[in-house]
């Protein structure tokens, strides 16, 4: 247990602050090699920068450790090429590139500049295996740009996977897509999330997160509120109260405390 | 597939084919139906096109609005009038301007290398590059981009250009280095020897195009058109965009420094007006209305623009100014990917005017 800890994400005492404005204030955060972790929290909790951070595309204090590597201060392409891989909450994609393109440039950064010089010919093995994990082997030839929002957000995490990364972090990835996509999506990650890859992932759909989460971290103004298993968290009375107030969760509605409810929507709002 | 289908298709097949019929076209029929003072002329052009297959590739590929490609097309062009120059002075005199001027009593120390050919001909190129290359690195690492990138690039070209007015007796000033009378022995005002430049400088192009097409065709050049649109995507991928642009740029220069070099030869002179920010947009217009994402585009407008530049200002002066800035705003606002995108533009309107006629 503690050796799968040394080689998952490891971050410590992690502070990012914007002109004064502390958005990740001392965070802690364990997640062991091969996890499925989900982190939550209202809007402006600091999720996403927190994902910045240990990208290196926030400065940020502290430590962010992942395997034995210290990722902190290094340059993003570096963070990048030890392994790291992440998506946006905006699907980024290269719209005037071909799907086939854009997973070859993701699958490419070792390519020496020798390689890089002359054309690709046929589909590399990486790239034509992840093709059919991301439903989009019949669509190769199409530009990128051209793509419905749901395999754009495939195509991402297709890039992610082609790039090999170890450490996959992504932004609200099923934001937008329908039910059907979602689930298939979460089956795709937890089949990704399998031994040797750790998979941290920035959601708001709580349903999504209840039939997929193996663990859960809950953020709240830049601070770690509750850690744990699906169940853990959602009986944490902290949580409920930040949850309350975003008025978010239609399982809190469901749990029946109607006036309680209203009173606590307009308390929290308040002093968030 | 039929064999007409397979010559008319994108590939390489059609793209020998094309390279051919340019190549029978720039050095069979040209030289063969133009008088020499046009051909003179031309030769002049497939420079500018020269420098605007570099500026498709930087700009139209990369993203980098390059308005200074005269600084890169001065040094080549300096360089080789400077040899040039010493070639034709008599051992143990100076070129005729610095006597003239009188600032100078010795050959100056910059002058010396270039007096051998085996350092000033690769020295076109290989100095644009290595000064492209330099800033790239340094301007790129600071993720300088868009309109400073434009404004930036420019500035240096004027300072360029107002560094050599300022050494009159070192550089010319402005009248610049004249009176190129021989090209590495030959005499230039032969028509026979200045239809020999004027077939280097269609190889020249054709090379130019060609490496162009790799590169464009390459693995680097899809990831060149990823840095242009989401350079932070790309970094996040494992690539360092800032080698990514350098190396489009650094090509970029080179050519210009060649097209430079030739210019030299085809025009027998160089002057700063020649390679100031005038000269500098002027590629760049030439660019934007041949369709700088294109491979032939940049080239054919550049030659184009620069045509009509010689027609319209024989017949319209000073107005022609005007008709130009005119033509570039026309472009950038109807046609963005410039005028190699009319077929197709046109060929969308022609294909939806029918469905609009049943719907
Ligand atoms: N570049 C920035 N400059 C200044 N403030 C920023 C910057 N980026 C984020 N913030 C602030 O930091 C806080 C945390 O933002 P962050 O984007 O991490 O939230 P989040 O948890 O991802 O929220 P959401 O669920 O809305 O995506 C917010 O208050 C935000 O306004
Ligand atoms: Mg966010």
């Amino acid at each position: 247990m503690t050796d799968q800890t040394a080689a998952g994400l490891r971050i410590r005492d992690l502070r990012v602050v914007f002109d004064g404005f502390v958005a990740v204030d001392g965070v802690d955060l364990d997640v062991p090699r091969g996890d499925l972790r989900f982190l939550i929290g209202p809007n402006g909790a600091g999720k996403t920068t927190i994902v910045d951070a240990v990208t290196g595309l926030s400065k940020a204090t502290g430590s962010v450790q992942f395997g034995e590597q210290e990722l902190l201060g290094r340059e993003v392409h570096r963070i990048a090429r030890a392994g790291i891989g992440r998506t946006f909450q905006t699907a980024t994609v290269f719209e005037e590139l071909t799907v086939l393109q854009n997973l070859d440039i993701a699958a490419g950064a070792g390519r020496g500049f020798a390689r890089l010089l002359r054309r690709r010919r046929g589909v590399p093995e990486a790239v034509e295996r992840v093709l059919g994990t991301i439903h989009l082997a019949d669509a190769t030839d199409r530009l990128a740009g051209t793509l419905a929002h749901g395999q754009k957000q495939w195509l991402e995490i297709g890039m992610l996977l082609v790039q090999d990364a170890r450490l996959l972090l992504l932004d609200e990835p099923v934001a937008g897509m329908s039910h059907e996509e979602r689930d298939a999506t979460g089956a795709l990650l937890q089949e990704i999330a399998d031994g040797d890859r750790t998979v941290v992932i920035v959601e708001h759909d709580m349903e999504f997160l209840r039939k997929f989460a193996r663990t859960v971290t809950v953020l709240h103004q830049g601070r770690v509120l509750s850690e744990g298993s699906v169940a853990q968290v959602q009986a944490d009375p902290k949580v409920q109260e930040v949850y309350l107030g975003t008025a978010a969760d239609a399982a809190v509605v469901a749990e029946g405390v109607d006036g309680v409810d209203g009173a606590g929507v307009d308390g929290v709002k308040v002093e968030g | 597939m039929s064999a007409l289908d397979r010559l008319t298709r994108p590939g390489p097949l059609r793209a020998a084919l094309g390279f051919g019929l340019g190549a029978l076209v720039l050095l069979v029929v040209a030289p063969a139906t133009l008088s020499q003072f046009r051909l003179d002329l031309l030769a002049k052009y497939l420079c500018f096109g020269i420098v605007a297959v570099g500026i498709g590739l930087a700009w139209g590929r990369g993203g980098m609005l390059t308005l200074g490609q005269g600084v890169y097309f001065g040094i080549g062009a300096y360089a080789m009038a400077m040899h040039l120059k010493l070639a034709q002075t008599p051992p143990g005199e100076l070129p005729d301007f610095m006597q003239l001027y009188g600032e100078v009593t010795e050959l100056p120390l910059w002058w010396q290398p270039f007096r051998q050919a085996s350092v000033a001909v690769p020295a076109t190129v290989l100095l644009p590059m290595l000064v492209a290359f330099v800033l790239g690195q340094a301007v790129f690492r600071r993720r300088i981009k868009g309109p400073y990138f434009a404004i930036l690039s420019q500035a240096l070209a004027a300072a360029m250009a107002i560094l050599i007015v300022g050494q009159q007796g070192t550089t010319g000033g402005t009248n610049g280095l004249t009176d190129i009378t021989s090209f590495f022995g030959y005499d230039l005002g032969d028509p026979v020897n200045r239809t020999t430049v004027y077939v280097v400088v269609a190889v020249c192009l054709l090379g130019c195009l060609a490496v162009a097409r790799q590169l464009m065709q390459s693995r680097y050049g899809e990831l060149l058109v990823a840095v242009r649109d989401a350079p932070e995507r790309v970094r996040f991928l494992g690539y360092d965009p800032a080698n990514v642009q350098t190396f489009a740029y650094t090509v970029a220069a080179g050519m210009a420094g060649l097209a430079g070099a030739m210019f030299v030869c085809a025009v027998q002179a160089i002057n700063p007006a020649s390679i100031d920010i005038v000269p500098s947009i002027a590629f760049v217009i030439g660019v934007a209305v041949g369709g700088r994402a294109t491979l032939l585009g940049p080239a054919l407008g550049a030659i184009g623009v620069a045509w009509l530049t010689t027609a319209a200002s024989e017949a319209l002066a000073d107005r022609w100014t005007y008709i130009q800035g005119g033509l570039f705003i026309l472009v950038v606002a109807f046609l963005p990917n410039g005028l190699a995108s009319l077929p197709r533009v046109v060929g969308d309107a022609v294909r939806r005017r029918p469905a609009e006629v049943t719907s």
